[in-house]
């Protein structure tokens, strides 16, 4: 087929530049394949001063050869960039912005990185364009963020170019595709180039560029939560959501945060709920990582279907041996997407529950702290009602009942839930007065200040003290004695209404453990399916094969 | 160490109880509690040793509500308490108390 003739220079900047910068190139690298040595180089001639550049850094897998790389080039060639990337997560990409590289930021979380972050925006040298969530950054790729360079990382290529991801995917496909089809340059470290790939992943004319990195990708194992950890209030609040918050609503599609509390609930799945009665009731679909702690309810056939943002580190046999539980390729292994999962999370489940660091009155919820810009990644779009969604369930219609009454037009509303304890590690309050997120948005001179949940996506609270069912409440003092109510004896808690309290506990508003049927001498860890890393190696099987900071037999 | 009693106002237990009961372990974040028979029939007497400073006025709220929430009057309850939460605290009371009343 015959290309349009297009006057040249008046539609084909793009294409002109990209031929400019291969040609650039061409020196350092034998078609695709560019070796180590001559990475630094092949960068300093493909990027321009100026340019918006993906360093792929996922919440999971990192492009850290590329990454140091980057580190080693000339800053008087490549400066002014904008790094336009979902996690900042590696020391290098702070590096980068010390080193006067880097001037404008765009990204969605900075983990590790959040106490370095600040300082640099108090101190002026870098810009915070905005502090996304995931699938709010994947969208700008696609309308005013575009890479015009992408440093990617992936398992294998071959010597073609093309690339096999394999289980950690993640975000690589929605920077290539958003990249390659817009005039930009992918470059892609793989940790072996083989003859013949498992599969393809990505096509070879979507890559510019291949090299193998010395050492293989860092992958951080981010969702494995150790058993062994887990506490008796946590156990108990586990009880807490299963029995009053996924049984009463029939909860069967969902989404669980990365933490202790929701590891708690996965545990307790073949056990708590399965004497319930459950199985088969809740819990049946998920868009969730290959969390290790699900593996006893999947043994137990509570689960039917899991989608991945990414995979989970030691869970690469576990998931290949269970092609009816989690997506799988025809080669046998398992392909993550995060843009695909977090829109299955956010359209596609009735309830999503995390934990988080502070809540104040009017249920808005923050992770952000003073001195740490630590961003959101997924939880705001799992954690807030899709106002988009036109299919209904039981649970989302019920939501929706309980919120908006029965006078209005029919609609649903997802369940987002908080399960926090009331007092965090050295009793720093979880309920407070205000957010410190107010403090960080005036000394980063941020538009917005960084809630990850706002009040009026925010359904349910679980704490020790109960469910508060933020839904039933009437009026804004009822909401907030809703959230005082279970907010234990933090001053927030302490300063309750004792009457209108009780009220809400007669109305169902509030319920305590008791008023649900909940024993507390029953919120023992022996109620959990698995109470160490190693429960979970049986319990797979032997197919689970957890990283080494976690064996400790 | 801190160390402090209070002698709460509580309904008499239903009935007698035939053993002392103890709960939890002094571990870091944990408490232990001893319940045994007390010498007021419509009192709760709670011996509290802590290791953290400072918190008494939450001790308090936290022992009236376990008093105002179960019928505790003729017990003893010593704690003995490695920096819990008060989280943990409610858990081990309301365990230790339904461990002694089972």
């Amino acid at each position: 087929m015959n290309a349009p003739a297009t006057p040249s220079g008046r539609w084909d900047n793009l294409a002109r530049s990209r031929a400019g910068r291969l040609a650039r190139a061409a020196g350092f690298a034998t078609g695709r394949l560019v070796s180590a040595d001559s990475i630094v180089p092949l960068l300093e001639a493909v990027i321009e001063p100026g340019d918006r550049v993906c360093i792929e850094g996922n919440n999971q897998k990192q492009a850290d050869f590329l990454a140091r790389s980057l580190v080693k080039t000339d800053p008087a060639r490549l400066r002014d960039l904008h790094l336009v990337q979902s996690v900042l997560a590696l020391p290098e990409h702070i590096d980068l912005i010390e080193r006067g590289q880097v001037s404008r930021i765009d990204f969605s979380f900075s983990g590790p990185q959040a106490g370095r972050l600040a300082r640099l925006v108090e101190s002026g040298k870098i810009t915070i364009g905005a502090i996304h969530t995931y699938l709010e950054l994947f969208a700008r790729y696609f309308v005013d963020l575009t890479p015009r360079v992408a440093l990617i990382a992936a398992q294998a290529a071959d010597r073609e170019g093309n690339l096999y991801t394999g289980p950690n995917t993640e975000d690589t496909p929605a920077i290539v595709e958003a990249t390659a089809f817009k005039g930009g340059i992918v470059i892609a470290q793989v940790n072996e180039i083989v003859d013949r790939l498992p599969r393809v992943d990505i096509p070879a004319d979507w890559v510019n560029f291949v090299v193998q990195a010395p050492t293989p990708h860092y992958i951080e194992p981010l969702f494995t939560r150790d058993p062994a950890l887990i506490t008796e209030i946590q156990v108990l609040m586990g009880m807490i959501a299963i029995k009053g918050l996924y049984a009463e609503y029939g909860i069967t599609r969902l989404n669980h945060g990365i933490g202790f509390d929701t590891a708690a609930i996965e545990l307790l799945l073949p056990t708590y709920a399965a004497e319930l009665g459950l199985k088969g009731k809740i819990c049946t679909h998920w868009a969730l990582n290959p969390h290790p702690t699900l593996i006893p309810a999947i043994e137990a056939g509570f689960v039917e279907s899991v989608h991945s943002f990414g995979s989970e580190v030691g869970m690469e046999r576990y998931t290949a041996a269970r092609p009816d539980i989690f997506f799988v390729g025809q080669d046998g292994s398992m392909r993550s997407n995060r843009a695909f999962c977090q829109a299955a999370g956010h359209y596609a489940c009735d309830l999503f529950i995390g934990s988080t660091l502070q809540i104040d009155l009017q249920g808005n919820s923050s992770t952000a702290t003073k001195g740490r810009i630590a961003g959101f990644g997924g939880a705001p779009n799992m954690g807030a009602d899709a106002r988009g969604r036109r299919h209904a369930s039981p649970a989302w219609l019920r939501a929706g009942r309980e919120g908006r009454g029965n006078i209005a037009m029919p609609r649903g509303q997802k369940l987002v839930v908080q399960i926090v304890e009331t007092f965090r590690e050295h009793m720093q309050p979880t309920f407070v007065e205000r957010l410190d997120a107010w403090d960080l948005a005036a000394t980063a001179n941020m538009a917005l200040p960084p809630v990850m949940i706002y009040g009026e996506d925010l359904t349910h609270i679980i704490t020790e003290e109960g469910i508060a069912n933020l839904l039933m409440c009437a009026t804004p003092q009822e909401r907030e004695q809703a959230i005082r109510g279970v907010a234990g004896y933090t001053p927030v808690g302490m300063a309750r209404d004792l009457r209108m309290v009780e009220n809400l506990r007669d109305r169902g508003i509030i319920r305590r453990p008791e008023d649900l049927g909940i024993r507390k001498r029953d919120a023992t860890r022996d109620l959990l399916a698995a109470r160490s890393v190693k429960d979970l190696v049986h319990a797979s099987g032997g197919l689970y094969d957890p990283p080494q900071q976690f064996r400790n037999w | 160490m801190e160390q402090f009693t209070l002698t709460l106002p509580s309904s008499p237990l239903p009935q007698d109880i035939v053993r002392a009961a103890i709960c939890g372990v002094v571990s870091s974040g944990n408490l232990e509690v001893l319940v045994e028979p007390g010498a007021t029939r419509d009192a709760c007497e709670i011996v509290v040793n802590t290791s953290a400073h400072g918190f008494r006025d939450i001790w308090e709220a936290v022992l009236k509500d376990f008093a105002a929430r179960h019928d505790v009057g003729g017990l003893r309850l010593s704690i003995n308490d490695a920096g819990a939460t008060p989280a943990v605290v409610s858990l081990r009371l309301d365990q230790a108390f339904e461990t002694c009343a089972a």
